[in-house]
This record gives structure tokens, C-alpha cells and sequence, in this order.
């Protein structure tokens, strides 16, 4: 294989592990900016993998997986509200714990009810999302370099991925031209000017959580639905974590996130590509050392030797009128 | 139509057993600027807050216009046409001005449309009250003064008729309060009523067309500004003269203990607390800092101790310099016999969740009386809090309660036995008394006489100015980071009010 | 004020609190074992059964118990000093790499009393050396420690695959595993202990690392309670102002209280890799580390309340194998969700019934304790 069919297949393979850390981050996005800090991604991502792959597996109906995947993600964003908006417990436990929980149901109920090791069976035809093949993609296959850039990178894909990249600019969108993204973003800095507006912060911030779980849905759905054929378990891998880093490296910005992914993502692809193959100049590079570089570039972020990452002023911290 | 802006009747609230508003009637005309004064913990906040929606009264009625409202939350008295000013502002410090300006009151579900619609009302708005500010500015890159324009630029923006202002000029420069005064002014030209919370009777007598006094959570007096006085006024924030009754010999000052040469201290937001503060204080004297809470006595409290760094001067301990612009270590100054019983005792004196004896020994735990090498030494700390408990009579008597289950009067004893006992040479001493029950006040001041004639330099700050001239030698009176007079302890009340109201010297100055 | 519901008593506190939370996350449980069509007492009885039911059921409840123990106190530890360190799983499995190192050159020439010292020390060393670097960048570079450390803990994942595919394993060797150690490289186990009681311990790892946890349970009481230091870190946990007025250095606490947390959590390895496989297999930690966190929520952070809730989770453990094998729709997975339910109730709920618990005792007791909390207006 030449290189640059190398090249276009690692892009592919990029763009594919990208879109669940894209949805979660931007999930992640919305309760942060809120001044929710939120680790259970992860959890959600899962519980709503497993809720995808088992309602589609049952109701033979994708449709039907991706909303009980919402469904369920969303549920666990409002327990996360719930402990950590309104009973104004630590957040970082409550995300501790809905990693926790999830983790063991979707195992137990997946086996309970399925009794195949964990996993549910094996979705296909209307119970699984088909790729999509853009316009002209056949026609223009063999124009050089454009024609497979357009036909096998960008066209071929799940409907997933392509909403995946829309909700980029979308929850720019929503964050800096709506009325709730302005509101949102101001209660993750200062809720005491959210509150002396007039606005409901406890409200407000139920509504950012709940957006979480939203997209968190979709990322669950793509890994059941999408990019595999049923639910595995503890198939999202710590993807919840790397999305997480995803968000901080990018700064809580929309654009930011997309980029931070498809690098996260870009490591991901290539390690799986270089397994074995040594790398031209730079000789054996060790594949745990590829999976490591989004942690470790995001803790060199954090020390703020590149940068500084700032995060919303009110996250982490229950907010009470004063007094 | 009543010229009646807003009326309050029977207001009262507590919180638990602090009672902050105590049964309030207030009237306030329209077209006026209405004064409310008093000192710190007077209940102005709280009565605002209420009015304002922030919390809610437990008895009493709220009539706007002549009607009864019920205030529920900020919502309502946005409504109902009320804008507050908070004293910290309310802005989202890395948004435009025009962001914060909108912020609750957008219009529309998309911003587009808003955001002109509040550009041009933003410009109607600065064009008719003469607020110039750059709504593309962040908050974060403009000066406190412009901050506040945006806080009245927001209430503005709502439509409010009527103007709460809380405490608006204490962080402002004079240059930025005069200007403060003339925007008060064009508001009121235009109809709109302004209430104006502040502690300072220099600009109470400035701007306002009557002047309510509160005192401890009661609505002491109202006047016309035009007919009372500074010196009216002062008495009424004051109270009457409680006697105070302190046995006391004469003092006799021995050597300086402490010396303070040009002391300037910054707070975080780089606002001049402390500005060139020179004394000095000698064994065998007490000397009183008197002023109006927030005027830096904290910072100057807390630089000494080497809790907050100071921008420049010198302060010498013993004769020896203390590195108050460095790494001044207040475990280091407590071994060169500097005690300091700090203002706030429930986030810095004690840790409240600690047992009394753990208390007994904070910032003193590296002594080798509490060791065993790296060990503590449980029986002397227990002989040691079980001691000053019966020295210092606290109660309940029991070493190992919880400090947050004592009283305020027995949690500051907590504090001052530790600090006293160390035999200090220099003692300095934030709010003595703040919080604390009748029956311990006079055991502490008579507690520290007794520090003085054993010869030991005190400094006393304290916001009660009865507690300052009883106890002190001398008063230094502190107003906005300087030291604006000394005065003898038999000086009148009323001319320490005007010192601590910044009035005396801007007479002095005008001379 | 700080804490609005100080005045429970010290066994409502401690006692009856965790109860509450326990037993409201065993009833959640419950309801999970009730969706997948199975009968929740049925499974309370096989876990029980399966934990103390023989000797050497017991010994295996108290091999799990020991590796708990050491994480429930690294995360105790940190918590005493206000940090939340989620970071004990990959310093625990960092700490493996101590063990083995020792192992793998004194097993063949020294008898184990030489060498479980030397592993002790070790462990430790590496545990705190990974904690080191989170905590330094908290207390130097205001880092947040609880991003920092979870990404230490996927660092610390990719690390061991690579050592122990690459550097550690023996040539010819297939498994991403280190040799297995010779005798001095393993701990004798505890069966004369169990004896004592009349039990057998069959074939279950319990071994001497479990007396080396109580002593560090000890020790980690005598830290926060009975030194200097101990004293500092809980006064800067309290109230980080109070701690500045008293000169005590935030930095120093911080680095030191995120190495004795580190070299705990690294401590734990000696009971896996010493005391049951006899050498250093890949993910051998298998989220003891996170345990911790339950176990020292659920201990309030105090190292008497901790033993209980490390052996509360042995049981689990132990009792959840049983529970598997008996009802094979129940898979040891069950522990995974009680773990996170007394996360949830313990930790980040633990609120919700404490009001209601000290309005009960408020309505109790009218011999009212002195308690006058009068605030600055």
C-alpha cells in the first residue's frame, strides 16, 4: 500500500474513534461551562451504549436504541444533578459513583437478560445504523488524490459521524448566540449575577446537565449502534476519560474540543497502525506510549507549561446564597 | 398617584440567632435620594436583600407605589422596577459589558436580535446619563469604577425606577465617587429614585435628600439631610454613650516594642488598603486603632502578623525588622513574641471543627512543650487546655469539645488564652469583642489591662469605638488606609466620628 | 457556617450514618437484583455464606480486606488534608513495580523476612514517587488534583503494559507477566492465625501483609491524630486560613500528604504480587484502588472505621464469587455497583439523611448541649 492510501486510511480510522470523544466532550462542555464539573462521561457513554445495544437488539428498531441510549444518559446526568446541584455534594464523587454503578449494571442486567458473556446480541439490517455514502462518491473515486480524499475519508460514514461534526459549530452555536448558551456560561463563572438577574441557577444548571446527557447518548449509541454491532462490555474503554481530557486541552471551547479529539483520536489510529511497525527516522515508538500522549499532554497542559487551562471560575462548587 | 416610591412596614428577619432586621419602617420618596446609614452589621445589607427579593422577611410588608407586593425573588423586584447596585459586584467578569447587560433580560431566544436591540439602548441609555462605557470592553479589563457604571447601566437597562445602591463608593477612588455622585444626581433629575447604603457621613451629607439611621437592626431616625448634622448623625450610627466602665491605673510606656515606618498594603484586586502607615507602640501602653470597618485595618493587622504581604514599608519588632514585604513567617514572629488574636475567629483564630484543646495550641504546635519529637504530646496539651480553661473560665469546661459547639464568648476566650498566655511582648488584637456575650466582654478588657500592666504592647483594633477609648492609651483613628489623627482617650465622641468619617481632615486640608 | 450539622453525636456520626448509607445502597442493590429476575435475600444469604460460611472463605474475605485496607487509608489520608487523591489505583499498580524489583533480585538468595522489608520500602517508594508529581503540580502549579491524578492513572496503565511486555517479562515468555518468584519472594500466610479460631484457611492468599495493613492502619491514626504533621495537615484541611495564620506551608502539606497517600496505595501491591500470584501479572490492582475511595468514604476517613469497610468489601468480594457461582445471572459485577452505590450515598449524598437524622436527635435530646454559635452580622 502506498502512503498515501496509508495516510487516507489512518485519517478514516481517525475520524471514526473521534466521534464518540467529540459528542462526550462537547457533553462535558455543557455542564462544565455550567460550573458542573462532570467525570462520569465515561459512565454515561456506557450505561448508554448498553441501552442502545440491548433496545435495538430487542425492538429490532435503531431508532428505538438511540433513544432509550438518551433516555438512560439522561437519567444519569439528573442523578448527577441531583446529588451534586441540588444536595450540593461533591461532584467529583457523584461522578465517581455513576462510573461505578453503571459499570456494574451493564454487565449484570446485560448478562441477566442476554446471557451471551455481557454482551447483547448482535444487531444487523434496521437495528444497527448504515453508513452513508455522500453524492458522486463512486463517480469521482478514481480523480487523483481529491477523489479518494472524498471518497473514502469523508464519504461512507454513519449519520452519527456526520451529526457528530455538525454539533460542533451547533453547540458553538448554542453557547455564544442563544440566550441559554449566554445564561449557561455565565452561571459556570459567576451564578451570583445568574441569580441577581433573576434566573433560576438550580434550573439552569438541570438544563446544562441534561444537555450532557444528550450527546453523551449519542456518543453510547455510535459505539453499539454504529461503530460496532451490539454492546460490549466495558466497551467505552475509558473513552469517557480521554474525552474528558479532550475538554480541558481544548480549553471548555466548541472548536477547541473537535481539534483535541481528532488528535486524541489521530494518536489512537496511528498506535493501532504502527503496532509492530517501526516508525521511519524515529524507529520503534511503543504503542503504550501513543495511548499514554493524550493524558500526558493534557497533565502538561494542566501544569500550564503550553498554555494555560482555565476552567469556568464556579466549577466544582455548590452554589448558596451568601450567608 | 402617591409620591411614595417604596414603603416597609414591620420588617424583621433573623438568622438563627442573629437578629438582623428588627421590625423596620421605612418611607421612601420618589424623585429622591434616600440615604440609609449605619455602622457595619447594622442590618443595611440584610434590609436591602429583602427588598431586593435575596431573601425573604419573616414578618412585614413591602408596598411599592402604595401597593402591597410580595417580593419572592430578584424576578419580582426587577418587576416590580427595583435595580440593585450590590456592594460585590454581579458581573461575569470575562463577558462584554453588553453581555452583562443583557444577561436575564435577552429578550429572545437567539442573540442576534438582542444584542442590537442592546446595543442601541445601551447607547440611549449612556447618551441620556452621561455613562460612557465601551460595550465590547470585558469586564474583567476595566477599572472598578466603569464596573459599577455597568451595575447601573444593568439596572437601568431593566427599567428600574428606583435604585438601590449598597456601600457603592467603598471601592472607589474620590475622583470615581464624585463622579458616582453626579450620575446619582442625573438620575434623580430624571425621576428615578435612588436608595444609597453607605457608612460614610461625608457622603450622606453630599448627595442625599434624607437620611435613615439604623443601629444594631433597628431603624434608629430619619431626617431631612438639610436639617441634622454630621455630628447629629454620628450620634445616632453610634448610640448613646454605653458605659463602658474599665478599672484602669495610668499607663506607663516603656520602650518601643513595635514600630510600623510606611506600611503599604494592597488587597487582591490591587486596591490600596494600607496607604503609608506609620506608629509606633511601645511596652506598657495600649494603643487603640479606631475607623469605620474596611477603612484597612484588617491588612494592617494581617501584614504585621506576616499573613499578607505588604507592597512596601518597614515594621521592626523588638527593634529587629520583620520581612513584611517577603517571606514574613507567622510561626517565626509568634517565637519572637509577637500573639495576634485575629479578627475573624471562625475561619482564622480556631479551626471549628478541631477540639478545644487542638485549638489551644494553633500556630504554637511546633513548641517543644507540645512534643515528643514529632510526636504530640497529648497530656501536656490536655494540662495545658484544662489550664487555661480554668484561668480563663470557659465553658463548657471540656478540652475535648468541639470548638464549634462553644459560644462566641467562649471560642474568643479560646483564642485569647492562647495568645495572651504565651507571655507575647507585643499582643495585637482584632475585634476583641465582636460576637461575643455581654458577661465575656468585660473579662476580656479586663484581660488585656492586665496584659498592659504586666508591660506587654498591645494593639487594639476594634470597630466599637465605646471598647477603643475605654481601653486604649492612646487612638490612632484609621480612614480610608491612613492614619488621620491621634487623639487622647478622653476625646469627645464626636470628634473621633468625624476623624473616622474622613471629615475632620478634609477641613483640615481645605484650611 | 462550615458545617451546619455539627452536633450528631460521635456514634451517630461514625455508626449510624454509614449505616444508613450502606443500607440504603444494599436496598438499591436489591432492586437490581430484583430486575434481573433473581431474589435479592437469596443473594444476601450466598454472600454471606460465601464470605464467612468456612475458613477459607473467611481467609479470602480478609485477603481482599487487606489489599482494601491499604487504599482505603491512601485515600483517607489525602482527604484529612482536604485533597481528593483518585490517583491510589495507579499508584497502587506503579508500587507493583517496587515489589517485583526487590523480588526479582533477592528471591533466590534471601529468606522472605529479608525481603518483604526491602519490598515494603520499596512499594512505598514507587507509590509515592507517582504521587509525587500530581501533588507537586497542585501545590506548585495549581493543577487539579483530581484531573491530574486520574490521568496518572491511565499514564500508569500504558506504563506497566510496556514494562511488563517488554521489559519485565522473561525472554521466551509469552504472558505479559514477570517471572515467578522463588520462595523468599513469597509471604507465608496467616493459617495459625485462623487456627487460633479453629478455622482452615485451605487454599485462601490470606498472608502477613494483612498484620502489615493493621500496623499501617495504626500508624496512619497515630499520623493524623498523635504527630506534628498529622496535626498541619488536618488544620490545612479544615480551613486552608486558619493553616496560613498558623505558618503552616500549604505547599509542604500538599507534596508530603500526596506522597504518604501514594506510598500507601503502593503498599497495597504487596498483598497480590507477594502474597498471592507470586509475581507481577498485568492489571493485578483491578480498581482496589477505587475501592479505596468507597471504603475510606465509607470509614469517614478514620483508619477504625476503615478496617470494617475494607472487610465490609472482602465480603463483598468474597461473598460476590460465591453469589456468581450459586446464581450464575449475578456475576461478581454485583460488587462494582455497590461500590459505586455507597459512593454515591456515602459520599456525594451524604447529606440527604443527615438533616433528617439530626432533626430525630435534635427532637430526642433535650439535654441540650451548649451549643451558641453566634455570627458576625
Amino acid at each position: 500500500m502506498d502512503l498515501f492510501q496509508t495516510i487516507i486510511a489512518i485519517l478514516e480510522s481517525t475520524i471514526r474513534v473521534s466521534v464518540p470523544l467529540i459528542f462526550a466532550a462537547l457533553g462535558g462542555l455543557f455542564t462544565e461551562r455550567a460550573g458542573v464539573f462532570d467525570i462520569s462521561l465515561e459512565g454515561k457513554m456506557l450505561g448508554a451504549a448498553f441501552a442502545a445495544g440491548a433496545v435495538a437488539a430487542v425492538s429490532g428498531s435503531v431508532m428505538a436504541g438511540l433513544l432509550a441510549a438518551i433516555l438512560i444518559s439522561v437519567l444519569l446526568s439528573l442523578v448527577h444533578g441531583y446529588a451534586s446541584i441540588t444536595q450540593r455534594g461533591s461532584q467529583i464523587v457523584s461522578g465517581v459513583a455513576i462510573n461505578f454503578v453503571v459499570a456494574g449494571s451493564t454487565v449484570i442486567l446485560g448478562e441477566a437478560w442476554f446471557r451471551q458473556g455481557g454482551r447483547t446480541p448482535a444487531l444487523s439490517g434496521d437495528a444497527r445504523f448504515q453508513t452513508v455514502t455522500l453524492p458522486f462518491a463512486e463517480a469521482v473515486k478514481d480523480v487523483p488524490i481529491l477523489g479518494p480524499i472524498y471518497s473514502d475519508l469523508l464519504s461512507g460514514h454513519f449519520i452519527l459521524t456526520y451529526l457528530a461534526f455538525a454539533m460542533v459549530p451547533f453547540s458553538w452555536w448554542v453557547l455564544y448566540r442563544t440566550r441559554f448558551g449566554l445564561r449557561l456560561r455565565a452561571v459556570g463563572e459567576n451564578p451570583g449575577a445568574v441569580d441577581t438577574a433573576g434566573i433560576s441557577v438550580i434550573w439552569l444548571r438541570y438544563r446544562a446537565v441534561i444537555c450532557a446527557g444528550i450527546l453523551c447518548g449519542f456518543a453510547g449509541a455510535y459505539l453499539s449502534l454504529a461503530m460496532s454491532a451490539g454492546f460490549v462490555k466495558g466497551m467505552t474503554a475509558g473513552k469517557g476519560y480521554i474525552a474528558l481530557a479532550a475538554l480541558i486541552f481544548a480549553k471548555w471551547r466548541p472548536l477547541n474540543i473537535m481539534l483535541a479529539c481528532l488528535l486524541f483520536g489521530f494518536l489512537d489510529a496511528l498506535a493501532i497502525r504502527l503496532q509492530g511497525n517501526p516508525l521511519p527516522l524515529i524507529g520503534q515508538v511503543p504503542v503504550q506510549l501513543m495511548q499514554a500522549l493524550p493524558y500526558i499532554l493534557t497533565v502538561i497542559l494542566l501544569a500550564g507549561f503550553i498554555g494555560k487551562a482555565i476552567p469556568p471560575k464556579a466549577g466544582g462548587i455548590p452554589y448558596v446564597k451568601e450567608r | 398617584m402617591s409620591d411614595i416610591a417604596i414603603e416597609l412596614r414591620g420588617i424583621d428577619k433573623s438568622f438563627g440567632l442573629v437578629h438582623a432586621n428588627k421590625n423596620i419602617d421605612l418611607t421612601v420618596r420618589k424623585g429622591t435620594i434616600h440615604g440609609i446609614i449605619g455602622e457595619n452589621g447594622a442590618g443595611k445589607s440584610t434590609l436591602m436583600s429583602i427588598l431586593y427579593g435575596f431573601y425573604q422577611a419573616d414578618r412585614g410588608d413591602i408596598l411599592i407605589d402604595g401597593k402591597k407586593v410580595t417580593i419572592k425573588d430578584p424576578n419580582a423586584a426587577i418587576a416590580s422596577g427595583i435595580g440593585m447596585v450590590h456592594q460585590h459586584f454581579m458581573l461575569v467578569e470575562n463577558f462584554t459589558v453588553l453581555e452583562n447587560v443583557m444577561l436575564g433580560a435577552e429578550g429572545s431566544q437567539v442573540l442576534n436580535a438582542s444584542i442590537s436591540r442592546a446595543r442601541l439602548e445601551l447607547k440611549r441609555l449612556e447618551h441620556e446619563y452621561a455613562l460612557e462605557v465601551n460595550p465590547d470592553a470585558l469586564i474583567e479589563e476595566l477599572p472598578v469604577g466603569l464596573q459599577q457604571r455597568v451595575e447601573i447601566l444593568k439596572a437601568l437597562y431593566r427599567k428600574a425606577d428606583i435604585l438601590i445602591l449598597d456601600e457603592p463608593t467603598g471601592v472607589l477612588t474620590p475622583p470615581e465617587a464624585d463622579h458616582l455622585f453626579r450620575i446619582l444626581g442625573q438620575l434623580k433629575e430624571q425621576g428615578k429614585t435612588v436608595i444609597f447604603i453607605t457608612h460614610k457621613l461625608r457622603e450622606i451629607m453630599a448627595i442625599t435628600d434624607e437620611v435613615s439611621v439604623m443601629r444594631r437592626g433597628e431603624m434608629v431616625a430619619t431626617r431631612k439631610t438639610k436639617e441634622t448634622s454630621v455630628e447629629e448623625l454620628a450620634e445616632l450610627m453610634v448610640g448613646r454613650r454605653v458605659l463602658l466602665r474599665v478599672d484602669k491605673g495610668e499607663a506607663h510606656p516603656g520602650e518601643v516594642k513595635l514600630a510600623v515606618e510606611g506600611l503599604t498594603v494592597r488587597d487582591s484586586r490591587g486596591v490600596t488598603m494600607v496607604d503609608n502607615v506609620s506608629f509606633n507602640l511601645r511596652a506598657g501602653e495600649i494603643v487603640g486603632i479606631a475607623g469605620v470597618a474596611g477603612n484597612g485595618q484588617s491588612e494592617l493587622l494581617e501584614a504585621i502578623s506576616g499573613i499578607r504581604k505588604a507592597v512596601s514599608g518597614k515594621v521592626l519588632l523588638g527593634g529587629a525588622a520583620i520581612d513584611v514585604t517577603g517571606h514574613a513567617d507567622p510561626a517565626e514572629l509568634r517565637e519572637r513574641g509577637l500573639a495576634h488574636v485575629p479578627e475573624d475567629r471562625h475561619h482564622v483564630g480556631l479551626v471549628l471543627k478541631f477540639e478545644e484543646s487542638e485549638n489551644g495550641i494553633l500556630g504554637y504546635h511546633r513548641d517543644k512543650r507540645y512534643l515528643n519529637g514529632a510526636f504530640l504530646d497529648m497530656k501536656a496539651i490536655k494540662a495545658d487546655a484544662e489550664e487555661k480553661i480554668r484561668k480563663y473560665d470557659i465553658r463548657p469546661p471540656n478540652p475535648r469539645l468541639k470548638t464549634a459547639n462553644f459560644s462566641g464568648g467562649n471560642q474568643q476566650k479560646i483564642v485569647l488564652a492562647r495568645e495572651m498566655e504565651r507571655n507575647p511582648e507585643v499582643l495585637i488584637i482584632g475585634q476583641p469583642t465582636r460576637g461575643v456575650d455581654v458577661g465575656a466582654i468585660e473579662f476580656i478588657h479586663k484581660r488585656i489591662i492586665e496584659m498592659r500592666d504586666q508591660g506587654k504592647a498591645v494593639l487594639l483594633v476594634s470597630v466599637e469605638l465605646d471598647e477603643i477609648r475605654a481601653l486604649s492609651d492612646r487612638i490612632l483613628v484609621m480612614f480610608a488606609g491612613r492614619i488621620v489623627g491621634e487623639r487622647e482617650p478622653d476625646a469627645t465622641e464626636g470628634e473621633l466620628g468625624l476623624l473616622m468619617a474622613g471629615i475632620e481632615e478634609n477641613r483640615e486640608a481645605a484650611e | 457556617m462550615s458545617n451546619p450539622y455539627a452536633k450528631l453525636p460521635a456514634w451517630a456520626e461514625y455508626g449510624l450514618i454509614p449505616l444508613v448509607n450502606l443500607v440504603v445502597a444494599f436496598l438499591v442493590a436489591g432492586l437490581v437484583v430484583l430486575l434481573v429476575g433473581e431474589n435479592p435475600l437469596e443473594a444476601a444469604y450466598h454472600m454471606v455464606n460465601g464470605a464467612f460460611g468456612r475458613g477459607e472463605y473467611i481467609g479470602f474475605t480478609l485477603y481482599y480486606a487487606t489489599t482494601f485496607i491499604f487504599t482505603g487509608l491512601s485515600v483517607a489520608v489525602a482527604f484529612h488534608a482536604g485533597l481528593f487523591n483518585i490517583g491510589s489505583e495507579g499508584q497502587a499498580y506503579i508500587g507493583g513495580i517496587g515489589v517485583a524489583l526487590v523480588c526479582l533480585w533477592f528471591d533466590a538468595t534471601m529468606p522472605w523476612f529479608i525481603v518483604f522489608p526491602l519490598a515494603i520500602v520499596g512499594s512505598a517508594l514507587f507509590g509515592a514517587l507517582w504521587a509525587f508529581l500530581p501533588g507537586w503540580l497542585q501545590a506548585k502549579r495549581g493543577s487539579h488534583i483530581v484531573i491530574t491524578t486520574i490521568m496518572f492513572n491511565f499514564i500508569a496503565s500504558s506504563l506497566m503494559v510496556y514494562l511488563l511486555t517488554r521489559v519485565l517479562k522473561p525472554l521466551g515468555s509469552m504472558a505479559p507477566q514477570t517471572r515467578t518468584f522463588e520462595a523468599g519472594g513469597q509471604l507465608p500466610k496467616l493459617d495459625w492465625l485462623l487456627s487460633i479460631f479453629g478455622l482452615d484457611i485451605g487454599n485462601a492468599p490470606f498472608n502477613v501483609s494483612f498484620l502489615l495493613a493493621l500496623l499501617a492502619a495504626f500508624a496512619v491514626w497515630a499520623l493524623i491524630w498523635r504527630t506534628r504533621f498529622g496535626y498541619e495537615m488536618r488544620t490545612m484541611g479544615h480551613s486552608p486560613s486558619a493553616g496560613r495564620y498558623a505558618g503552616i506551608s500549604e505547599t509542604r502539606i500538599i507534596i508530603i500528604v500526596m506522597m504518604i497517600s501514594g506510598g500507601l496505595a503502593g503498599m497495597m501491591a504487596l498483598n497480590p504480587i507477594m502474597g498471592e500470584q507470586f509475581r507481577m501479572q498485568l492489571d493485578f490492582v483491578q480498581g482496589a484502588g477505587f475501592v479505596g475511595i468507597a471504603v475510606a468514604l465509607m470509614g469517614r476517613s478514620h483508619p477504625a472505621g476503615i478496617i470494617p469497610a475494607a472487610i465490609l468489601f472482602g465480603m463483598l468480594y468474597q461473598g460476590g464469587a460465591e453469589i456468581a457461582f450459586e446464581m450464575p445471572s449475578i456475576s461478581r459485577d454485583m460488587i462494582v455497583i455497590i461500590q459505586g452505590l455507597v459512593i454515591l450515598f456515602a459520599g456525594a449524598l451524604e447529606n440527604m439523611f443527615r438533616p433528617a437524622i439530626g432533626r430525630a436527635f435534635a427532637g430526642l435530646g433535650r439535654r441540650s448541649a451548649p451549643a451558641v454559635q453566634t455570627g458576625g452580622a
